[in-house]
């Protein structure tokens, strides 16, 4: 009865909407003029052009890695622009009152939260960076923050008022040369988040950036950077959706983390970007290097939920450089139709005493291909070093496919690597099971799945757990006959 | 409440169920014995609607309706269930969860609201204790890890949540001990009713001791070979199947 399944799942993207606004979009093409056109847009000092002009050149000398589960057609990247943003931000409005109402009409459309007042009535404490197409829109609650001592604007911005911290840290983690997209993105990026924790601050609400693509043959390319200083905390999210369209467009961001030591930072993505048509359509290319470094007694974690893109490419990462450093991913791939995900982590255990867990779920509807790739290396300094990984996944069909590529490289012997690996699917004696008891064979699914998905939720914060929760459910949602 | 009229049903291209009939009304409880691979579990399957088991002729009329075109869930709602032979895991569903989805379907088709979650973790509690379970596998998954006698007691727990019209119990009294027979026994004898109907499928008359049926049926080679009082399955416990099976052939 996989076939009945099936049928149960289609995806219906609410988020495919296409904002009518008139906006300033560079022409196609990819060269220095336009990184030079990129940097005088933003005002850059001539270190951060120069830093970007180097990065153009290590990406013309790589080529694009093919290591990966996933196929797509080669990238031409001189069909993409690499600049848009809203004509109306060219006069850069001080307040939300000032934003283009229909700009604000797309945020409320997301349920996205812009009215601090709002925000306050409600239950999610939450502060929000929103970032369209090239540029960030409005950042909330700056001031309450700026209280804390917390800094929280686009990095556009941090680049003006913080030379000093962006200087220090962009590029500290994943350098120009990391790989061929972060080498790209470290040429082209235009906006993203800014964060900065100080020494033993617990930040006081949850930080979160909202991504949205919405021009044509634009590609996204944003750049995150936080830094949590010493016995600091704070709690982060990123979310992100695109418009349906026909072609496919790029999205190739790079996020870094800098836990301090005694620091903590939890990074939590639900990624929701459109994934395609069922017939495999469309669809945005997400390609990105996300990547921490924690010291000593510092602690990172990731939380993925990753449900959209026609192609993923993403390894959210940890080094832990700092003795009994912690490294954290939890992850919730779930493909449909023709979605290829190929997605994992790297722990790599440097300080002794290091701790990693990796919780994968993976699961594969439709025809789509959806790959699990984690590395975890015990540097030969990592003494008493352990790994715990589990990697599941959960097929709906007999036409998609689960993969897992564990990589393991041990190199001292005290540390301690288990890894767990299963793979089930949703049965027809489920189905029954469930259909019996009166229950929608949709929302069977939705609960199965969601039950598979459990520990990893459990990771989330709790206003978007939910949120995470109904994402599957309309990823999966069908119709009946 | 239940009329079958010459049932014919096939399973992946081969006839099992040829030439079913049953007539159950309103508070009686029907046993139903036979061999192994009769076709009793299949009657089940058909009965609520499982995809896979088509029928090929006859009529099932359950409370007044003609329930063939129905889909499996809507029977369901209608209130007919299923203790299923085999309950089948769901891990990471939580028993609680799943028997909320579940409750609230079927109010909802009666077209109650939904009970709160105060009020239904109670009256699952109840449930629980009248089945002698731990109020802990509300918590645990779906029949996750569970024994072979708890998913039994898991299975009865959720009939007297849903308070259906038609409780089919197969084997419901296999992989039981002796005390789990008899939990599982009062259960159902508490939930007798002029208005509710068993059909209870088991290899063993010692069940219809506690159980005690209306009637009793051989089923054998997809039909009802033989009908008779209590009496029949001391029979049937005392010179097994093969006398009917030959006289009926
Ligand atoms: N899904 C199926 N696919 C193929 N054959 C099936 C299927 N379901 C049932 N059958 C076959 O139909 C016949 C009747 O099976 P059924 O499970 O109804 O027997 P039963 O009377 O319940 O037996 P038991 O006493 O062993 O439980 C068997 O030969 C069985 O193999
Ligand atoms: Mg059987």
């Amino acid at each position: 009865m996989s076939e009945e399944i099936n049928q149960y799942i289609k995806s219906e993207y609410a988020a495919g909407f296409i904002t009518d606004i008139e906006s300033e979009t560079l022409p196609p093409g990819l060269n220095e003029d336009v990184i030079r056109f990129i940097s005088a847009k933003k005002g850059e000092p001539e270190w951060l052009l120069e830093w970007r002009l180097k990065a153009f050149e290590i990406f013309m000398e790589m080529e694009e890695p093919t290591w990966a589960h996933v196929h797509y057609p080669k990238i031409n990247f001189q069909d993409i622009s690499y600049y848009s943003s809203p004509k109306s931000m060219a006069d850069k409005p001080q307040s939300l009152d000032e934003v283009d109402p229909e700009l604000l009409r797309t945020y409320e459309k997301l349920g996205i939260p812009l009215h601090e007042q709002e925000v306050l009535a409600g239950v999610a404490n939450v502060a929000m960076d929103v970032v369209f197409d090239s540029v960030s829109v409005a950042t909330t609650f700056r001031e309450k923050l700026s209280e804390a001592g917390v800094i929280f604007m686009p990095i556009s911005e941090a680049v003006h008022k913080h030379p000093e911290l962006v200087k220090k840290y962009l590029g500290s983690v994943v350098p120009q040369r990391d790989n061929y997209y972060a080498a790209l993105n470290c040429a082209v990026f235009s906006d993203g988040s800014f964060v900065y924790i100080p020494k033993g601050v617990r930040c006081p609400m949850e930080l979160s950036t909202y991504f949205r693509i919405n021009e044509q043959n634009t590609g996204q390319f944003e750049r995150t950077l936080i830094i949590a200083d010493e016995g600091s905390h704070v709690s982060y999210l990123e979310g992100c959706t695109a418009p349906m369209r026909d072609e496919n467009q790029l999205h190739a961001a790079v996020v870094e983390l800098v836990a301090l030591d005694n620091a903590e930072i939890k990074y939590s993505t639900v990624q929701n970007w459109y994934p395609g048509d069922e017939n495999g359509k469309g669809g945005i290319y997400n390609f990105v290097t996300k990547r921490a470094v924690a010291h000593t007694n510092a602690k990172v974690s990731w939380t993925q939920v990753e449900t959209g893109s026609a192609v993923t490419w993403k390894y959210p990462s940890c080094i832990l450089k700092g003795d009994n450093s912690i490294g954290e991913f939890y992850s919730v791939a779930l493909t449909n139709n023709f979605q290829q995900a190929d997605t994992g982590t790297k722990m790599i255990h440097l300080g002794k005493n290091t701790k990693s867990t990796i919780i994968s779920k993976g699961i594969s509807a439709g025809k789509s291909q959806n790959a699990y790739r984690g590395l975890v290396r015990m540097n030969p300094s990592a003494e008493g070093a352990r790994n715990f990984t589990q990697c599941d996944s959960l097929l709906i069909g007999d036409k998609c496919g689960a993969h897992t590529f564990p990589y393991i490289e041990s190199k001292h012997p005290s540390a301690v690597i288990e890894h767990e690996a299963t793979t089930s699917t949703v049965s027809d004696d489920q189905m029954f099971l469930c259909q019996q008891r009166g229950i929608d064979p949709e929302k069977a699914v939705s609960m199965i799945v969601n039950g598979f998905c459990k520990e990893v939720f459990k990771e989330l914060p709790m206003e978007f757990a939910v949120e995470a929760g109904k994402l599957l459910e309309v990823s999966l949602e069908g119709s009946v006959g | 409440m239940l009329s079958i009229k010459n049932l014919h049903a096939k399973v992946e291209e081969k006839d099992i169920l040829k030439g079913l009939n049953i007539e159950i009304k309103p508070g009686e409880i029907h046993a139903i014995m036979g061999p192994n691979g009769a076709g009793k579990s299949t009657l089940g399957n058909v009965l609520s609607g499982r995809e896979g088991y088509e029928v090929t002729d006859g009529e099932v009329i359950f409370d007044g309706k003609n329930i063939l075109d129905m889909d499996t869930e809507e029977r369901a709602r209608e209130g007919l269930f299923l203790a299923f032979q085999y309950p089948v895991e769901i891990p990471g569903v939580s028993n609680l969860e799943f028997l909320k989805a579940s409750v609230d379907a079927v109010r909802a088709h009666r077209g109650q609201d939904p009970l709160d979650s105060v009020s239904f973790l109670k009256l699952a509690r109840e449930k629980c204790k009248a089945v002698n379970l731990d109020q802990n596998f509300l918590k645990r998954g779906v029949n996750e890890g569970f024994s072979g006698g708890e998913k039994k007691r898991n299975e009865i727990m959720q009939m007297m949540l849903l308070e259906p019209k038609l409780c089919i119990l197969d084997e419901t009294d296999s992989g039981l001990d002796i005390d789990a027979l008899q939990v599982v026994a009062e259960g159902v004898n508490s939930q007798r009713d002029p208005n509710r109907s068993f059909i209870v499928v088991t290899h063993y008359q010692r069940l219809l001791d506690y159980i005690v049926p209306d009637y009793v049926h051989v089923l054998a080679g997809g039909k009802i070979v033989k009908s008779g009082g209590k009496e029949l399955a001391l029979e049937l416990e005392e010179k097994g199947y093969g006398w009917i099976e030959n006289g009926a052939a």
